[in-house]
């Protein structure tokens, strides 16, 4: 599903933000990234996303080699995968119900197929009764499970959720990993970055460790000390 | 997920339309400066063709009078016909008798009965003419050659008249024509440069205001298109709003100098008669170019302003 081979970027000739990283992830797997903050654990996300290229390394997500990739064909390769953010990204003048269809309206879903499909994704993340909120009368949690079935509504195979859980108080960062865990269910790939030990020793996932942007671990069911 | 073109095409439109009526007192100088370019436009445009159709008038008017010895006979008038007709840039001769003269002037001084009492059946001493029509009034030298050669001059009973007044009269529309063409084309592309430079700040400022929504439409994936699109098509309302309140302000202008009875220069009624009568026409096209403005200007500020990654 993702494949990185011995992928290396540096930012404005300074060191390497990532040196030679090799990951495989399978499809339908989920997958904890941890790290100290600026290990590279956003840059890694960023190369999937093609926000950022890289400077030497391969690069395949799905039957797409990032080579061939033209920038015509990256809004369509951003459609199918789905992003989650710290600071959720949401449009603070658009309700919840409005924030979720904006996904599909951007990818030219018709406006049947979105009256059809975004109240059951709220259904998913647990927000059928905040529809018609705004962002700003929602706590964070609830702001970040918007954000999830935002990321989720077009059906992208893979998730990626980069510190979803770093503003968010514990009992809401309870609520967006639980989410995340039956998104995973439902079949989808899913990348996590976190801080949170608590979080990555109750997932009981495979834990990629990353420090000064190299790959230090990698753990079929692993454990996370901060250090 | 299928991409239906049209349901995206739909949504650019309304988003562009939406922006445009939430920011609408923020692009008020823009659509100021695209209203004044097109008012120029406009006036330019219906000022040059009620100059064009006075000259063509005037020029259709302006002839050289031959006034005829009541001792010319019919033979001799005849044959002078015939000589003028062969004279380079004689464009038609028309014969006028002394009971024509004498109708003509009793018409034109119908009010007038102490010059009326001046002239009667019985002693009429207007004379028969010839009115000589040119093709080209600037030319008139062939005519007045012929004209002026002893046995024609033989001929006639007072010296050749050349409607010197009308020629003035088209020479200073002329002039005028010529100036309002020349400061209108300047007059034009200053004000459309001028719009442009507006509608690059109106957009810069709408792309600072809306950059996290342009942001994360970027990073959901929305195409170049998809962001940019809507400030095009603000853009084109602005353009869509100068050239109807330009429109107003012109037909404005023309309605309030027919009233005041100043104008000695431009043919008002004429204006105004043409205004109406190509009304969709100046419809169109003013809203024409006021969206091509608006479109190119900010195409340019998109291209400049979005760096899209
Ligand atoms: N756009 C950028 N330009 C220059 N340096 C950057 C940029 N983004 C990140 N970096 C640097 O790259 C390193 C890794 O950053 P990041 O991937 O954000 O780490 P993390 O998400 O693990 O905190 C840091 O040293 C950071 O300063
Ligand atoms: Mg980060």
């Amino acid at each position: 599903m993702i494949l990185l081979d011995r992928v290396t970027k540096v930012y404005d000739r300074r060191e390497a933000a990532l040196e030679r990283v090799s990951l495989h992830v399978e499809s339908k797997e989920f997958v904890v990234i941890v790290g100290a903050s600026g290990a590279g654990k956003s840059t890694l996300f960023k190369l999937l996303t093609r926000e950022e290229k890289p400077t030497s390394g391969k690069i395949i997500v799905g039957a797409i080699d990032y080579e061939d990739l033209k920038d015509k064909d990256i809004p369509k390769l951003r459609r199918k995968i789905g992003v989650v953010f710290q600071d959720f990204k949401l449009l603070s003048n658009k309700t919840v119900t409005e924030n979720v269809a904006f996904a599909l309206e951007i990818a030219g879903a018709t406006n049947a197929e979105i009256k059809h499909t975004v109240p059951k994704v709220l259904d998913v993340v647990g927000l059928k009764d905040k529809a018609r909120s705004y962002p700003r009368q929602l706590s964070g949690g609830e702001k970040q499970r918007v954000a999830i079935a935002r990321a989720i509504v077009r059906q992208p195979k893979i998730l990626i959720a980069d510190e979803p859980t770093g503003n968010l108080d514990p009992k809401h960062a309870w609520d967006v990993i639980k989410v995340l865990e039956k998104i995973n269910r439902f079949g989808t790939t899913v990348l996590l970055t976190t801080h949170n030990q608590e979080i990555v020793n109750y997932l009981k996932r495979r834990v990629v460790t990353i420090r000064d942007g190299k790959v230090v671990s990698d753990r079929a069911v692993g454990s996370y000390k901060t250090v | 997920m299928k991409d239906h073109r049209f349901i995206t095409v739909e949504r650019i439109l309304k988003t562009g339309v939406v922006n445009f009526l939430r920011n609408i007192w923020i692009s008020i100088a823009a659509i100021a400066m695209i209203t004044i370019t097109l008012t120029i436009l406009l006036f330019a445009i219906v000022a040059n063709a009620t100059f064009a159709n006075s000259i063509t008038d005037l020029t259709s008017r302006i002839d050289v009078s031959v006034y005829l010895k009541d001792s010319v006979t019919e033979q001799q008038s005849n044959q002078l016909i015939a000589d003028l007709k062969k004279v380079e840039n004689v464009k038609s001769i028309e014969y006028v008798s002394k009971e024509q003269a004498l109708k003509d002037f009793r018409e034109d001084h119908a009010n007038d009965p102490e010059t009326l009492s001046a002239v009667s059946e019985t002693d009429n001493t207007l004379p028969a003419s010839l009115k000589v029509k040119p093709n080209d009034p600037n030319r008139l030298q062939t005519i007045k050659d012929f004209l002026d050669k002893k046995e024609i001059q033989a001929l006639q009973s007072e010296p050749t008249s050349y409607s010197g007044e009308r020629k003035e009269a088209i020479d200073s529309i002329a002039k005028a024509t010529d100036f309002f063409r020349k400061a209108g084309i300047v007059g034009i592309i200053v004000f459309i440069i001028i719009s442009m430079l507006i509608i690059f700040n109106t957009i810069r400022m709408a792309i600072f205001n809306r950059r996290d929504e342009l942001i994360i439409m970027r990073l959901l994936g929305a195409s170049p298109w998809y962001i940019k699109g809507p400030f095009v098509v603000e853009t084109m309302m602005y353009g869509i709003m100068a050239a109807i309140v330009s429109i107003v302000i012109v037909w404005g202008l023309f309605a309030i100098a027919s009233t005041l009875e100043v104008s000695s220069l431009l043919d008002i009624d004429f204006s105004r008669n043409y205004f109406s009568r190509h009304l969709w026409l100046i419809v169109i096209a003013q809203i024409g170019a006021g969206i091509i403005i608006g479109a190119a200007s900010s195409a340019v500020a998109t291209r400049r302003y979005l760096k899209l990654k």
